[in-house]
């Protein structure tokens, strides 16, 4: 266990009184960690990323490896792709947790098998998702094509077509993630309090008009957290790209996660980190405008 | 939710129709792929490779286990040990330091407390930073070792714990913190024997939450422990997928097995996780 | 009673926490054993047939030397793999033998300060191998494995049925290609499916680059030379983008897999794949009988005069300069007895042996594949095979894979990805240090 409580008292001199029951020391191992392990390499990413670099010896280069990232046409579209594939991804989690959650939250037969089915994804292993829709997707054995060509359509290739690839893969995201999307929407829709909807049946509103005007503006801060949180996740995605395509056909479904992960492995330390900052200002650039301006909109309501 | 349950008990019908087609398209569009996983894992090697989702005509459940087990010198094996101290370790580590932090950060007030909160919220948003991370390590000694990797988690997973907590330590009255200093508690004393105990519904819920996430996770074992006497079962079962891509009943009972761990946590989990993730992410 | 609840859970967590990181180090080092006996542990790569050859040269090994055991660990494939050695290497940790890349991959881990020279076995290799693992005069590998090509495999049925000839010139394999596509043969089978197995039309023509501009390899070292203004260089590109224009490849070029490819070949769905040689021994174990039905010929250029085969050293076996004492001396022993006639048994046991063997006194026997012979042809002819690019010049680029994947699937012309091939050697060369980049 940890040393005994003697040690709290070393600190900066405590007031007149005893000190306060909350002692500072209580951050410092969480503290350490953090610090070490993620605010230390975060700070230095932006000096390695101006230099070649072995792990062992760094040499200062400028902003050379910025010059590589934007020249090279297989990086730069990795940023359009990564933007692309955060906004498929997180659009698509609005739409189909907002629709879903509606659904069981309304009188339906079956609600509580229907929540676990959907939230399950949630929970299980990426990779293993990854190489199972991998597998489904197959443009000639897969499950999914055969069974369109029951239905007499020539389905695409998934995942070898260049212009299906990305897209695809942000389909499987969703997959996976539209649970929790639709937890969250859930949440928000249940506690909307119930004489709004008294309110409107005295008045004889219909299902939509209950949608359109309860339901969608009070479910508003759940749509912003669900925006924020599958931005954030779809900006740093790695995992389901990586098992399913590798950023192929080609490059046409690199995202920056995975260029930086590419360059680590061809030992472009430098490069891969420039790649990191470029992923650091891509999210900074996006997350904290857009909550500020959600949180702004919060308080307006 | 008990207003909703009011709600429903006044409404008038169930919508059969809409309920019909919801289970039909739920059962398509998510049990479908599990079944796949299921079925293929059990078949012989001939019929999985023909990917096809039908009934397998002859069952293999064990001889694919086993099979799947004693591949690489019982590899599997070794990846669920040390998957399952990475998640063990990493968990309650991450837990005792984030309940320390959101405790005083909730408690008490001061000119650190808004940049504290800015960095606990910089660590859910900003992408870490990896070949950076490799180089700490390496000068601590700690890359390519299990408590590094341990450590990694930690600092990652710290930010959605603290919010977590934070957020419940605030529903804690102070006057208990008071009555426990009247009687002589110290700092240690107050949080581990008063606060902590008041925490438990919350604790489980960051426990199994983060278990998920840490037992999923493949890009830091990826990037921080490397070699094969070191993987986890995310980074078999992706190494496997190269050398399976003829064994298809063996990559996907090795799927399946991996997929058992969070599924028996849903399963027992189900409303802590539910609450969890919703809580923080509301939060967050 | 909650009290206690509360302290034990914290107490078993604080435990756990460190029985974890004995647990984590008890994973990664399990080498030491007692008495007189070593334990050497071994890193290959996880392909399966490596594995197999690797498992059982240290079996057969260990019966010979009862006192030393060799424990065998495996590594991804590819750039990933490559990371691994290197950063193993520089480290001090890696493994008391290991597997590698023989030729500049091997020379950009900076032999002289992280192996060991093993001159003493200097007089047992093939020149050629020779070349391809030493530095400054010094030796610091032996062979795992054989000699293997980048050419192309053909199914000689398929051949004969459609009255073709082996072609030495790109046009006259242009014309076997028109009329087995009229037969309704796949003419060329490619498998993007795993990106590797595309590179073989830049990759294993480099011998007929070499033969019209030589030298080539040391001027591209030298930045002097690129593929996009080499007229030979960027025919290998030139010709990927061809096969897939003329509707030459397979319906399933893009998802198709190594094992799909070798399976078409040999059942005569697809009539030639360029590929490596080494891939024959899983084409012979999973289509049993086609030992001689499958052929092997260069892949063809501009110039009949002057066709030939572009051929890979076998892989190099080496002892980092972190083996010390007994570990090196039973090290040492076990490379003696790679580089013998009785570490060759060994490997054409584990594995039908798919090309020429590097040491002296090995010799192929009779049962050897068709392809393999034909491969002896062209080594056993003056001047009718060449190294492979990688093992005369450092450069090359990580993203190599995924360019020929977007030639051959129709995604990027043969020009412009000749262009941004050049762009990536550079990082590599920067990388490197080399001088004139």
């Amino acid at each position: 266990m940890e040393a005994r409580p003697r040690t709290s008292v070393a600190g900066p001199a405590s007031k007149a009184r005893k000190k306060s029951p909350y002692s500072s020391w209580f951050y410092l191992p969480a503290a350490i960690v953090y610090a070490v392990l993620f605010l230390v390499p975060t700070v230095t990413s932006f000096y390695f990323s101006l230099t070649r670099w072995s792990i062992f010896d760094s040499q200062f280069i400028g902003f050379d490896n910025y010059v590589t990232f934007f020249r090279e046409p297989a990086l730069v579209s990795g940023l359009w792709h990564t933007v692309v594939y955060a906004v498929i991804t997180s659009g698509l989690k609005v739409v189909l947790g907002l629709g879903l959650a509606v659904l069981l939250t309304s009188q339906i037969i079956g609600r509580g098998y229907l929540r676990s089915v959907v939230f399950f994804p949630v929970l299980v292993s990426t990779i293993g998702v990854g190489l199972t829709f991998t597998i489904l997707m197959d443009p000639e054995d897969g499950l999914i094509n055969e069974s369109l060509s029951l239905l007499g359509i020539t389905g695409p290739g998934w995942l070898t077509d260049p212009s299906y690839a990305l897209v695809s893969v942000a389909l499987v995201d969703v997959w996976k993630g539209v649970g929790l999307a639709t937890l969250i929407y859930i949440a928000g829709i249940v506690s909307i309090p119930q004489e709004y909807f008294e309110a409107a049946r005295v008045d004889g509103a219909t299902a939509w008009q209950n949608f359109r005007s309860i339901v969608l503006p009070l479910a508003r801060p759940a749509t912003f957290t669900v925006i924020l949180l599958s931005l954030i996740g779809g900006l740093r995605s790695f995992d389901l790209i990586w098992a399913m395509t590798r950023g192929g056909p080609g490059f046409t479904s690199d995202v920056i996660a995975s260029v930086i992960y590419k360059q680590y492995q061809a030992g472009f330390y430098g490069l891969s980190t420039a790649g990191n900052v470029v992923l650091f200002l891509l999210v900074t650039a996006i997350i904290f405008p857009l909550s500020r301006y959600l949180n702004s909109k919060e308080v307006d309501l | 939710m008990t207003a909703a349950v009011s709600a429903s008990s006044r409404r008038p019908r169930k919508n059969v129709v809409l309920s019909i087609v919801a289970i039909l398209l739920s059962v398509v569009v998510f049990l479908v792929p599990f079944a796949f996983i299921l079925l293929t894992a059990v078949k012989s090697r001939q019929e999985a490779s023909r990917l096809d989702f039908t009934w397998p005509t002859q069952f293999q459940f064990v001889q694919n286990f086993v099979d799947v087990v004693q591949a690489r010198d019982y590899m599997l094996i070794i990846a669920f040990i040390n998957s399952t101290i990475l998640t063990v370790a990493s968990v309650s580590i991450m837990v005792v330091l984030a309940a320390m932090v959101a405790f005083v950060l909730q408690r008490r007030r001061t000119r650190w407390t808004g940049f504290i909160n800015f960095l606990v919220l910089s660590g859910l948003i900003i992408p870490p930073a990896v070949v950076p991370t490799i180089w700490v390590l390496q000068k601590l000694g700690l890359f390519r070792t299990m408590p590094g990797l341990i450590l990694v988690e930690v600092a990652f997973g710290l930010s959605f714990c603290i919010l977590l907590f934070r957020a419940f330590i605030a529903t804690v009255p102070r006057e208990l913190d008071e009555a426990a200093i009247i009687d002589g508690a110290g700092p240690l004393r107050l949080f581990f024997r008063v606060i902590l105990p008041l925490l438990k519904s919350v604790i489980i819920t960051c426990v199994v939450v983060q278990s998920v996430t840490v037992f999923n996770d493949f890009v830091n074992p990826l990037y921080f422990l490397p070699g094969d006497q070191n993987a986890t079962v995310q980074l078999t079962l992706y190494n496997f997928s190269s050398s399976y891509s003829t064994q298809y009943n063996l990559l996907f009972m090795d799927i399946l097995l991996i997929t058992i761990p969070p599924l028996i946590m849903f399963l027992f989990f189900n409303k802590r996780i539910v609450a969890g993730m919703t809580a923080g992410a509301i939060k967050g | 009673m909650k009290r206690r609840q509360i302290g034990l859970a914290v107490l078993s967590a604080a435990a756990l926490a460190l029985s974890a990181c004995s647990a984590g180090s008890l994973g990664s080092s399990d080498e030491d054993s007692g008495g007189g006996k070593v334990t050497l542990s071994f890193l290959t790569d996880n392909q399966p047939e490596t594995v197999k050859i690797a498992e059982g040269l240290a079996k057969d090994f260990t019966a010979k030397n009862p006192d030393i055991t060799i424990n065998v660990e495996t590594r991804p494939q590819g750039t990933e793999g490559d990371n691994i050695v290197k950063t193993r290497l520089s480290t001090g940790d890696m493994t008391d033998i290991f597997m590698y890349n023989s030729g500049s991959l091997m020379q950009a881990l900076a032999p002289q300060k992280n192996l060991t020279a093993v001159d003493e076995f200097a007089d047992k290799l093939d020149d050629n191998f020779k070349k391809s693992v030493g530095s400054d005069g010094k030796i610091y590998g032996v062979p795992f494995g054989n000699y293997m090509a980048g050419a192309i495999l053909y199914n000689k049925d398929v051949y004969d049925k459609n009255g073709l000839k082996v072609p030495t010139t790109w046009a006259e394999f242009d014309a076997n290609n028109a009329k087995l596509k009229a037969a309704g043969v796949d003419p060329v089978i490619q498998t993007y499916g795993e990106t590797w197995t595309s590179q073989l039309f830049i990759l294993g023509d480099y011998y007929n680059v070499e033969a019209s501009t030589p030298g080539w390899a040391e001027q591209y070292t030298k930045n002097q030379a690129k593929y996009a203004t080499t007229p030979a260089a960027k025919a290998g590109f030139d010709h990927l983008q061809e096969v897939h224009d003329k509707g030459y490849v397979n319906k399933d070029f893009a998802s198709a897999k190594l094992t799909d490819g070798l399976n078409k070949l040999a059942k005569g769905e697809g009539a030639q794949y360029p590929i490596l040689s080494a891939m024959l021994s899983q084409l012979i174990a999973d289509n049993p009988g086609t030992e001689n039905k499958i052929g092997l010929f260069a892949i063809p250029g501009n110039d009949a005069a002057k066709n030939g085969l572009t051929v890979w050293a076998p892989n190099g076996l080496y002892i980092p300069s972190s083996t010390t004492g007994d570990k090196l001396e039973a090290a040492k022993k076990f490379l003696g007895f790679v580089a013998s006639p009785e570490g060759c048994e060994s490997l054409g046991k584990a594995s039908q042996p798919t090309g020429p063997y590097a040491v002296s006194g090995c010799k192929l026997p009779d049962s050897v594949p068709q392809a393999v012979k034909d491969m002896q042809t062209y080594i056993d002819k003056q001047g009718a095979s060449g190294l492979a690019l990688e093992f005369l010049s450092p450069v090359k680029g990580p993203a190599l894979e995924q360019i020929c994947v977007e030639v051959g699937s129709g995604i990027r012309k043969s020009d412009a990805a000749a262009k941004l091939y050049d762009e990536d050697v550079k990082k590599q060369a920067q990388q490197l240090g080399l001088e004139g980049w």
